[in-house]
């Protein structure tokens, strides 16, 4: 048994990486001697000198952009934004560069990047730190955005973003990094991509999630379980290329959906599911599909954050709402 | 390397101002570069009266900055990679894109930029010099893996006011890297001249910050162009890092076919800038010294219409693509939903049709 925290299984799918394939590079603002400030990278250094482990300059576009060009040129470079606030500098280059780079030369030249990220609220940081930008990415055509929800799915889903060779944005739910252990065993397993993981069956109502809020999610229908009503939990995993099969095969079942993101409403990324499944799955609709989210204002501070992060009681209010629907 | 003084080896004349480098002893290398150069015009004269008559889309001409394009281009190897803005049609045709790709590209289709040629270089970079960075990562490449090889980044002077100009140079300092990057200072940014971008006496001097040398050449003068260019690879290719020229030329031209330069600058200033420019320049040298007649240009004025025109018809005659190959190179592997979309687009073009 190997028991690892989330961001221990980040780690160890990075050497897993590194070890299988020299052309896989980290880079990133204190990534090497230091490990990262969330320790993501501790001990790369080390065991693959920095060569292969860069520390760069403080200048975010350009981790960015200068992966761009490293994989452009064959290699696999993991780029490490230190927080999502700061990610926002690298929407220009992902936007602009990573995502069309195929396309725009009929596949000569291409972009195997992947560009993680600690997201969400729940660490009590300081401003700028606890942004949630998944919507932003997914709606970038060309780029692969990934949230993994536990270790073993942090492990498996970021060896295929590093083996994907397309752009992938991956973000890792900061407050998940040391949340909880599980058994991850390393044996270079990837996690395939592009695919939703149910994690309950359920008959009543589908609750879908992602990231943090999948542990929320699965919370709720526990509770909700003693309630007679019983939830079926599915973690989208991928956000883009999204798996829909998956969702609108369990709304047809359960006839109910609520999405929970912790992401400012408008806009977020529950409208699109809520979107697809109310043009492919209307008919099947028992009750208005239900949106928990954050607010549509700033992540607030620290004191605050609890309750702008939709908690489990919010969601089996929004699941009491749709079962009552008649 | 680091001097202050502008770099300059035939004056506007045509006379030389400095000792030839030794690659500019060989008359055959600089008919080379002014056959170049004048392919370069012709092409570009063309690309314009394409979209004059609605034939190309919008263009960016490169009138008068053509020895900067070429000079840079001349100096590389060919295993080493341009990262180009969107005006070095020159360093392209030099490169080995063909004609046809560039007309292919300005007229509106992606598979210009599927260079039969130099398939490592990177294609036009239309976001203002938001390639910069990409040059530090093709050149960390070629250092990781111990290659002989650099990267050359070219933008123009508005670029250097963005970050994305600092960081890379900064970063490309850190690491040593074989990038050189060449500023193509044609005086202007659309409308914003030169000493609206910035207070710094020279651009080159942004290298100081970065701790990389900086130089300033004569841009219109191709040879020096690819003296300095040729020195700062030579440099990179030693593992001595990289470094920044800013190449002083002037755009005689609107910045592309939708602007009206006339807005904002007057023709005395343009005219005065012609006696300078690059094409004249050479040929006047190569006239002096024996090695150029008049017969020989209108045999190569022939031969370069003759190669534009015939690449203007085989674009002219590239029917468009399906709309399935919007969706084509999105992805190594297309998910099912854009596959889906594909395939209503299909159907929806089949019913349009
Ligand atoms: C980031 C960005 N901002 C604005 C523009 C619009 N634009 C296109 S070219 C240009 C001026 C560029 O000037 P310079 O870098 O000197 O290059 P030049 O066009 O003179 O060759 C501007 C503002 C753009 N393409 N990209």
């Amino acid at each position: 048994m190997t028991e690892l925290s989330l961001v221990q299984a980040v780690n160890a799918a990075l050497k897993h990486a590194m070890n299988e394939d020299v052309r896989v590079l980290v880079l990133g603002e204190d990534v090497g001697i230091d490990g990262g400030v969330f320790r993501a990278t501790e001990g790369l250094f080390r065991i693959f000198g920095e060569q292969r482990v860069l520390d760069t300059p403080l200048a975010e576009a350009s981790i960015a952009g200068v992966s761009i060009g490293l994989a452009a040129q064959g290699f696999r470079p993991v780029a490490e934004i230190q927080f999502t606030g700061f990610a926002y500098a690298c929407i220009d280059q992902i936007l602009n560069h990573a995502s069309r780079l195929r396309a725009r030369t009929r596949g000569r030249l291409t972009c195997p990047m992947v560009l993680r990220s600690p997201a969400g609220g729940g660490i009590k940081a300081v401003e700028h730190h606890s942004e949630s930008p998944e919507a932003m990415f997914a709606h970038i055509p060309g780029v692969k955005v990934v949230m993994p929800s536990s270790a073993a799915r942090a492990y498996g889903l970021l060896l295929s973003a590093i083996r994907d060779p397309d752009p992938v944005v991956f973000l890792e739910p900061a407050r998940l990094y040391r949340a909880a252990r599980e058994d991850v065993p390393d044996d270079g397993a990837g996690i395939p991509l592009g695919h939703c993981l149910t994690l309950r069956a359920g008959r009543d109502v589908t609750i879908v999630g992602w990231g943090a809020m999948v542990k929320e999610a699965l919370e709720a229908a526990d509770q909700l379980a003693a309630e007679n009503v019983e939830a079926e939990v599915i973690d989208v995993a991928t956000l883009k290329p999204l798996d829909s099969a998956t969702i609108l095969a369990s709304v047809e079942r359960t006839g109910r959906l609520v999405v929970v993101h912790e992401a400012p409403m408008t806009c977020g990324y529950g409208a699109e599911i809520a979107a697809r499944v109310a043009s492919r799955a209307m008919t099947s609709l028992l009750a208005p599909i239900e949106r928990v989210t954050g607010y549509d204002t700033m992540m607030p501070y620290a004191r605050m954050e609890a309750h702008y992060m939709p908690q489990v009681g919010a969601i089996m209010t929004a699941a009491r709402r749709v079962m009552a629907f008649t | 390397m680091l001097g202050n003084r502008l770099l300059c080896v035939l004056d506007r004349d045509g006379n030389l101002a400095g000792p030839l480098p030794e690659f500019a002893r060989d008359p055959a290398e600089l008919l080379r570069l002014y056959r170049t150069l004048v392919l370069t015009r012709t092409f570009d004269t063309k690309a314009i009266a394409l979209q004059r008559t609605g034939r190309l889309g919008t263009y960016a001409s490169s009138l008068g900055q053509e020895a900067v394009s070429v000079g840079a281009a001349a100096a590389m190897a060919k295993s080493d990679v341009l990262v180009p803005s969107f005006r070095e049609h020159g360093a392209q045709i030099w490169r080995g894109v063909t004609l046809k790709e560039l007309f292919l590209y300005w007229g509106g289709d992606e598979r210009g930029n599927d260079f039969a040629g130099p398939r490592e270089d990177f294609p036009n970079c239309v976001p203002v010099a938001s390639h910069a960075p990409h040059a530090v990562g093709v050149a960390l490449a070629f250092r990781l893996r111990g290659e002989q090889r650099a990267a050359v980044c070219v933008f123009g002077d508005g670029a250097t006011s963005k970050g994305d100009v600092a960081e890379a140079l900064n970063m490309a300092g850190v690491w040593k890297v074989p990038a050189v990057f060449v500023v193509n200072n044609n005086a202007w940014a659309i409308s914003v001249p030169r000493e609206k971008q910035t207070a710094a006496a020279t651009l080159a001097q942004k290298a100081v910050a970065a701790g990389i040398p900086g130089e300033q050449v004569d841009g219109n003068d191709v040879i020096a162009v690819r003296a300095a260019t040729e020195r700062a690879l030579a440099r990179a290719r030693q593992g001595l890092g990289p470094a920044l020229i800013e190449a002083l030329t002037y755009r005689l031209c609107d910045h592309t076919t939708s602007d009206d330069a006339s807005r904002y600058r007057n023709d005395a200033e343009v005219s005065g800038h012609w006696p300078a420019e690059p094409v004249a320049r050479l040929r006047k040298f190569l006239m002096n010294a024996g090695h150029w007649s008049k017969d020989m240009e209108e045999a190569l004025l022939h031969e370069c219409s003759s190669s534009v025109e015939g690449a203007a018809e085989a674009y002219l005659a590239t029917p468009a693509q399906p709309i399935s190959a919007i969706f084509d190179y999105i992805y190594a592997e297309i998910p099912a939903e854009l596959a889906e979309q594909r395939e209503a687009a299909t159907v929806q073009a089949q019913g349009d049709a």
